[in-house]
């Protein structure tokens, strides 16, 4: 009885002892599974935290997740990529102030056969329709982050509906969406730093990209110190701050997956 | 060595005693046994008084235990997002997205496993215990310690079944967690977002050290119990 007593002490504090060895200064910040997976934050973050000695503890959900997480007071700082959805948030008041940081791009993935061929095809509009035209099956993330909504953008210019048993909404990230694409030879946009540092990718190569409209800017906030006022508001700004200071932008541009650059950053 | 293969991937993990595997196995061992330690001091006495007193409504509260057994854990989870979220009730402390946050929501989907269990061991062996007690003329609180200790060895299978639970699940932990690096991540939302990286084949080792790990923890909590029904004989 008195060793399971001891153990159950030694559990506790020690558990107590962990939980607690995180006072120093960090702020949360919300943002989306694009820059997370690619391995962005792992490479930026310990820069900006040997220059502030602030930790950024980052929760990657979609763009929709990550609004909602700021909306109701859970994160100090949002990084995201729907720069109408951004205009919204801060004429709601959830915010006061929002920055240009660096822009990736969409790309279109596909099986290599290419039954709507849309290798060929001069723009997205296009390519987008001769997937619609083909019936081939294009797996769509359908949760409301920034990529899927893009995407929604883009169907809607191309003046096509998608609908029908071909166009399969995933309700999931852009990970397990390739996943699912790449098990099913679907179609799938997702944005090119995912695709990049993506290693399941069986059947599924790069087929259409260069498009203007495929641009994916992302932007950072400074949420609302009036909403909540209980927010870490100093430290969100030394980070909002340093993201588009030239350090930051700098760090942005250093960043690299095989030899490649995957975010341009472009702060004004 | 070709390393796409899951054992192999797991195997030199282990063996390269990686920095960030050491931490997120830590992290995953103390969140889970600290929400199975605080599911059974409330959750084995609770299942004993179930068990001993006759009350309005008993069965309600036993159908309850039972079916919140099967509560999913993402709907936990959630509860538990709404009460800590600075938006929500509990939102004061602060709580959202840190180890803490894990440990209520895993205590929420243990503990109707525990009282739900250790109601119906404390019961069966209260019907073995009944004539004797009465001859001893003992109140229902003095039962309650009795029954509980000389149940102990199958409250520690019960312990197990929770300790199982809590150790697999994902879906409470990631939303009330948020799966930080170095700070909330653990076995189950490290798997997660390897397969979401497409790394599967370290999706899958990490898989395998997990199951090594409660596997560990099922051969420890049997050796205990099997030197302890000796030594009693």
């Amino acid at each position: 009885m008195n060793k399971t007593l001891k153990l159950v002490f030694a559990v506790i504090t020690t558990t107590g002892l962990t939980f607690s060895a995180a006072a120093e200064d960090y702020i949360t910040l919300a943002s989306t599974t694009s820059t997370e997976n690619s391995g962005l934050f792992n490479s930026i973050l310990p820069l900006f935290e040997d220059a502030t000695d602030i930790q950024v503890r980052v929760v990657a959900v979609g763009t929709g997740q990550a609004f909602e997480i700021a909306r109701r007071g859970d994160a100090d700082s949002l990084l995201v990529h729907d720069t109408a959805g951004e205009q919204r948030f801060i004429d709601n008041g959830y915010a006061t102030e929002r920055a240009d940081v660096m822009y990736n791009d969409f790309v279109l993935i596909g099986p290599a056969n290419d039954p709507a061929n849309i290798r060929s095809a001069q723009n997205v509009a296009e390519a987008l329709a001769a997937i619609a035209e083909v019936k081939a099956p294009f797996a769509s993330r359908g949760d409301d982050s920034g990529t899927n909504r893009a995407e929604l953008r883009l169907w809607q210019n191309a003046g096509v509906e998608p609908d029908g048993d071909w166009y399969r909404e995933l309700g999931s990230g852009m990970g397990p969406t390739l996943n699912t694409a790449a098990a099913m030879d679907a179609y799938v946009m997702s944005d090119r730093a995912t695709w990049v540092a993506f290693k399941n990718r069986q059947n599924l190569t790069l087929l259409f990209e260069g498009d203007e409209v495929l641009f994916n800017q992302y932007g950072s906030l400074l949420l609302s110190e009036e909403k909540h006022p209980h927010l870490k508001h100093d430290l969100a700004k030394q980070w909002h701050n340093w993201l588009i200071s030239d350090d930051g932008q700098q760090a942005i541009a250093n960043f690299k997956v095989n030899g490649q650059q995957l975010f341009f950053p472009n702060a004004k | 060595m070709e390393n796409n293969n899951a054992l192999y991937v797991a195997l030199s993990l282990v063996l390269n005693l990686d920095a960030t595997l050491y931490q997120i196995v830590t992290l995953s061992l103390q969140v889970s046994l600290l929400a199975v330690l605080i599911a059974a001091v409330i959750g084995f006495p609770l299942g004993a008084a179930v068990a001993l007193w006759r009350f309005p409504g008993r069965g309600g509260v036993i159908i309850a235990l039972n079916a919140m057994m099967g509560l999913p854990p993402v709907v936990a989870g959630l509860t538990v997002y709404l009460l800590l979220s600075r938006a929500g009730p509990l939102g004061e402390w602060g709580l959202l997205f840190t180890p803490s946050a894990m440990v209520i929501a895993q205590v929420v989907l243990v503990l109707p496993i525990l009282a739900a269990l250790s109601r119906q061991k404390v019961e069966e062996l209260l019907g073995e215990y009944r004539e004797q007690f009465i001859s001893l003329n003992m109140s229902r609180r003095r039962m309650m310690p009795t029954l509980l200790w000389d149940a102990r060895f199958a409250l520690l299978t019960v312990l197990l079944a929770g300790f199982g639970r809590a150790s697999a699940e994902v879906g409470a932990v990631m939303m009330v967690g948020g799966n930080i690096e170095g700070v909330t991540r653990v076995m189950t939302t490290a798997i997660v977002l390897e397969t979401s990286k497409g790394d599967l084949p370290l999706a899958l080792g990490l898989g395998i050290v997990l199951l090594t790990l409660v596997m560990l923890v099922n051969a420890g909590a049997y050796v205990v119990g099997e030197l302890t029904r000796r030594r009693m004989g």
